[in-house]
Order: structure tokens, then sequence, then C-alpha cells
């Protein structure tokens, strides 16, 4: 397992170490790439919206989207089916993660957006355009009555949705972060 | 406390109540005790053995030699439980035997897995991994161009932040350790520590967190702060010698010893550098348990100190009265595990129990105690404290600070999270043992 190339790599990096030249002498195969050919795959969206997409959807457009790509397993108006409910009025009973809902838990409206995005359909992943999950999105947020029937989600009106459990949350170990 | 004596007549301290012997008796005595006990029980009376004869297996020439060998045929029942065996299109989880395991290092084909979009097929020549958001360079690496840089080894335990959450239970289900905490195992990882990556690429001082995603289909992401990055986090390649299982990340994957499993992000492909946390689906909702005051905890992050024993356990029968081995493990995220107390009655007295060396910083341990079991009921439990003082909690403790169910909760539910207290294992007269909370 001793192959020249890792001597060499060892070797310098003790010289780096000896030298105190840390940075220089790292091994250096990293390609340098510009952050616009990472963009297709930069898909992460911030709490306050940073990396929302262009476009934009209201509840009654995204009503016969669900229909037809989500009820299967999250049952007609996303009252639950195979997979958990998306629209419900349950209340946090007791300790039990089985209550949790979108509504009475995540403390933010762009996790909706991202997770639709990044991960749904679960059997035909990433092939909902934007205008389609902000859609979607909205029929969600507004079955759970956290905006209006009217309302139009996009990359501003979305981050601006207050989620009721949001000021609940205790971080475990502060210190760690 | 009575005594035993052994062979020698030398005499075997009862280390603790309801026949606990002192750990010590085992070292390199441990055949001279069971002697010494099964002459005391008198159960040594049975007829001398049968003359030997020849198997068929050693009268014939063996089989033949397969490039990868698999364990022998009669170990078939030694596999994990599957809670999505027709691959239906949700999550999929596969829980460790510990009961059927012994040492500290999980097989790889036993190693637990949880995937959330089935396991990607990766060609680990196409598979990529940026370094980008707040850096000062972004750059891109292949399997290849990490090979190329010092590696590092460590064993380390990987734990779903939603083990043993069948614990949570007001009633015991009678259920396995396999069932119960099945979602953690311990192997040894081999890559490229993520600090010498971040020093490539550079960091702005505005970086708090990372983001890192998996190339798997539902592109699972965390948040983890900078602090663990650029303390003991590595990008792994290798497990237990070989490449990464499918199932454990297959081509690489984060690796974040002490931190919930869902953390240590598989299929790894991306990492962000960021001033805020993502608040993705799995920090939001999955991985935040709910608090018997109403409130939540987000950013968990820590497996904390746990044991259970493995030996005798939930659905395995004693044999008989007489000298038997308990045997189990502990780990905890916040570094090495100092001591293993045992009780058989149920918490009322404690036996140190023998540390299996080398014990590592976040990797199983293995313990061990000899036991004199009379026959009667006896409630097996063990209690782990680890190197920077933390307690594995009593039921009890844990009960008033995180809460129970209401009513029992299917096997296979996440109904809580991050529970580690301790596991009591019930040994009826008749030897059968059972789940109980003691």
């Amino acid at each position: 397992m001793f192959t020249p190339k890792r001597a060499i790599s060892t070797a310098s990096l003790l010289l780096a170490m000896a030298t105190g030249a840390a940075l220089a002498e790292t091994p250096n195969f990293g390609k340098p790439i510009d952050e616009a050919a990472i963009a297709p795959w930069d898909i992460s969206i911030m709490p306050d919206g940073t990396g929302l997409p262009k476009g934009s959807g209201t509840p009654s457009q995204g009503a016969p989207i669900f229909a037809e790509k989500c009820a299967a397993c999250h049952g007609d108006n996303g009252k639950g089916g195979e997979a958990i409910a998306l629209i419900s009025d349950r209340e946090l009973i007791g300790i039990n993660a089985a209550q949790k809902t979108i509504r009475n838990f995540w403390p933010y409206s762009t996790t909706v957006f991202d997770f639709i995005r990044r991960a749904m359909p679960f059997q035909m992943p990433h092939s909902l355009g934007d205008d389609e999950v902000y859609a979607l999105t909205a029929y969600i947020l507004a079955g759970n009555k956290l905006i209006g029937p009217n309302d139009t989600m996009d990359a501003q009106t979305l981050p601006k949705v207050k989620m009721p459990y949001r000021d609940n949350f205790i971080i475990r170990f502060p210190d760690r972060i | 406390m009575s005594k035993r004596r052994d062979m020698r007549g030398q005499a075997l301290e009862a280390a603790a109540g309801n026949g606990l012997i002192d750990r010590r008796a085992l070292l390199g005595r441990g055949a001279m005790i069971a002697g010494a006990m099964g002459a005391s029980l008198g159960s040594s009376a049975a007829a001398a053995a049968e003359p030997l004869t020849e198997e068929p297996w050693s009268l014939e020439f063996g089989n033949r030699t397969t490039p990868y060998q698999v364990p022998s045929k009669f170990e078939a029942k030694v596999v994990r439980t599957l809670s999505n065996p027709k691959h239906e299109l949700r999550n999929s989880h596969s829980r460790t035997p510990h009961h059927l395991l012994e040492g500290t290092t999980t097989p790889n084909g036993l190693h637990f897995t949880i995937n959330h979009g089935g396991i990607p097929d990766i060609d680990p020549e196409k598979h990529q991994l940026v370094i980008h958001g707040l850096v000062k360079r972004p750059l891109e690496f292949t399997l290849e161009t990490l090979s190329r840089y010092p590696m590092t080894s460590r064993v380390t335990f990987v734990e779903c932040g939603g083990n043993s959450a069948p614990m949570f239970s007001p009633e015991p289900l009678q259920e396995t350790v396999q069932a119960l905490h099945g979602l953690a195992s311990c192997a040894e990882w081999t890559g490229v520590k993520l600090s010498t990556l971040l020093e490539e690429t550079g960091i702005d001082p505005r970086a708090k967190w990372l983001i890192a995603e998996g190339a798997d289909s539902p592109h699972v992401s965390r948040s983890v702060p900078m602090k663990k990055a650029l303390d003991d986090a590595m990008i792994a390649l290798y497990q237990n010698g070989e490449r990464l299982m499918p199932g454990n990340g297959y081509p690489m994957r984060l690796l974040l010893p002490g931190y919930e499993g869902n953390m240590n992000v598989k299929f790894l492909r991306r990492i962000k550098l960021v001033e805020q946390p993502a608040f993705s689906m799995y920090e939001s909702r999955t991985y935040a348990p709910i608090l018997p005051n109403g409130k939540a905890y987000q950013f968990y992050f820590l497996q904390e100190v746990k044991s259970f024993i493995t030996f005798p356990s939930h659905g395995q029968t004693l044999k008989g009265p007489g000298l038997y081995e308990i045997s189990g493990i502990a780990y905890s995220g916040t570094g090495r595990i100092e001591k293993v107390m045992i009780s058989a009655d149920g918490g009322q007295s404690w036996a140190q129990a023998a540390l299996q060396e080398p014990v590592l910083s976040k990797a199983f341990t293995r313990f061990r105690l000899p036991w004199h079991w009379d026959g009667g009921p006896a409630a097996l439990q063990s209690r782990a404290w680890d190197e920077s003082g933390e307690v594995q909690p009593t039921r009890a403790e844990f009960i008033v600070a995180r809460g129970e169910l209401a009513k029992p909760p299917p096997v296979l539910g996440f109904n809580n999270q991050h529970y580690n207290s301790i596991t009591s294992w019930g040994v009826g007269s008749n030897g059968e043992v059972k789940h109980v909370y003691a």
C-alpha cells in the first residue's frame, strides 16, 4: 500500500508541517470549477429564500398537479395515504412524532419547496418544473391555511410565510454550533 | 457476598447480587471457573462422551474457493431484518443482528442501512464531489483524485438518530435487540479528512455551516456546523478495508463520528459552505424530538452514551442454571467508554464489567461479565459512563426529561428520537429471556 505517490505526498505534507507552510503543500488535486458550472446541482434553499428560483404558482394551479402526481401516495387532497398527510389539522399531542405535520411542526415554509424539488415525486424525482413546485407548495400551504386560497408563491412571498411552531425549538447543544 | 471456589479452591468473588461474578475472575481462568461451577451444581454428572467418529466433510475433497467468500450456509440466519422487503416507493431500513455477533466490528454485509429513495447504482468513474459556497475557490474532486490524498483510518460507530425509538413505548415491546437497537453499527472507515480538502478550497470566515448533499434520488441533505467539519469529519472511501457498501454510501460518504447517522450523508456529491443552516426536511422535521413540555429539540447531532446487553437478550433461552458470560456493546458520541456496570437484579446492585481492549473514542466497546444464573428470576441491565463524564440515564430519569408515548408504537415506527436509556432483559425460571422495564 506504500506507493511512491503516497510517499511523495506524505513527505511533502511533513515538510509543510515542519516549515509551517500549511496551505501551500496540500496535494492540490482538486479541479477548479466556477459557481456557474455548479449551478445545475446547487439546489440548496435557505429559510431567508436564498436559492429560490424564478417562477411562481398558486394553490389552484397546484391542485390538478397534486391530483395527478402526488395523491396516489399522499391521498386525495393531501389527507394521507401510503405516504404521510401533507394537509392536516392534526395537533401535536404528547411526544409522538407521528403527529408532526407541516402545519404544526415545520419551522420554515422554504423547506416544503426544497423537499418537493429535491425528492418528489419518489418515482420521478426532478421531473417537476419550478413553477409546478411553487404551485404544489402553494397548494399545500393553502390547504393548511398558512396562506390564503388565492396567494401566489414565489421567491419573494414564500420565505415570508410564518410557520406556527417556529419559535418552539430548543437547540440541543448550542456549544456545538 | 457469597464466595464460590474454582478448581484450585480459590474463591471467586461475587461482585453484585443475583450471581454476578468479579470481572477479573475470567481473565485466563474461564475454563477453570466453568469447571468449578459445573461441579458445584452437580451438572457434570453426565455420562462419559461417546467415542469420536469421522464426519463426511472430513472424508471428501471440500468445496471450491470463491473469489468473494460468504459465510457458511449454517449461518444463514445471521442477516439483517428489512423494513421494506418488497422495495416499495418509500424508505428502507436494515437492522444489524447484534445478538448474533460478537466483538466490535460490524461485518460490512450486516452494517445497518437506511435509504430514502432506494440505493443508487453509482459509477465511481463518473461520480464527482464539489465543494463550493463560502470558499476561496470552488473545487471538484473525483474518486481517483481523492484517492491520492493522505488517508486516515478510524474505527467509529454510526447510529441512526431514531435507533432505540421503540423504547419510548410505555410497555416493553417484545422485540429482539436487533429490532430495538439494530440501527447502530461499527466499522473501520478510511478516507480523507474533510479539513484537508477545505484547506485547499480555503474557507471564507463567514462560513459557519456546510450543507452536505447526496447523489441519491432524494438528494438527502443535512446542515453540519463548520466546528464539526474542521474537527474529525472525513470523506470515507473504505469500510472495513474494502470500498463502501452501496447501501452505506458508495463510493463516498461524509463521516461525522458520534453524530446522528442521517448527517453522515451518503453518496456525497456536494458540500456548500454557508452562513446559516438550510433547515432541510430531515433536520426540520424528522430528527427534531418533541419534548413533554410541547417544545422540540433542534440540531440534536449527538448520539449520547448508550449500552445494551446482546447476550443474553430477548428471544434467547438459557439452557439451565450455571455459568454464563454476559456480553454487550457500549458506545458514546462524546468519547471513550470509561466504565460499564451490570446488574442482574434490576438495578439494586451493580458490578463493573470488563471492557475489551482497545477502547476507542466514539466506537463500539465490547463489555463482558461472568454470571452464575441460579435458575431464578433475574433482570439484566447495563449502564455506561464515558470519559467526558456523561452517564447513560436510568429509564426513570430519561422519561422525566424526555417523556414516553401514550400507547405502544409500531416497532418499525420512529415515534420519537435519540433514546439512550437502559435496556432490561428479564430471565424467567424457564430460562426464557424477555424485554422488560425494571
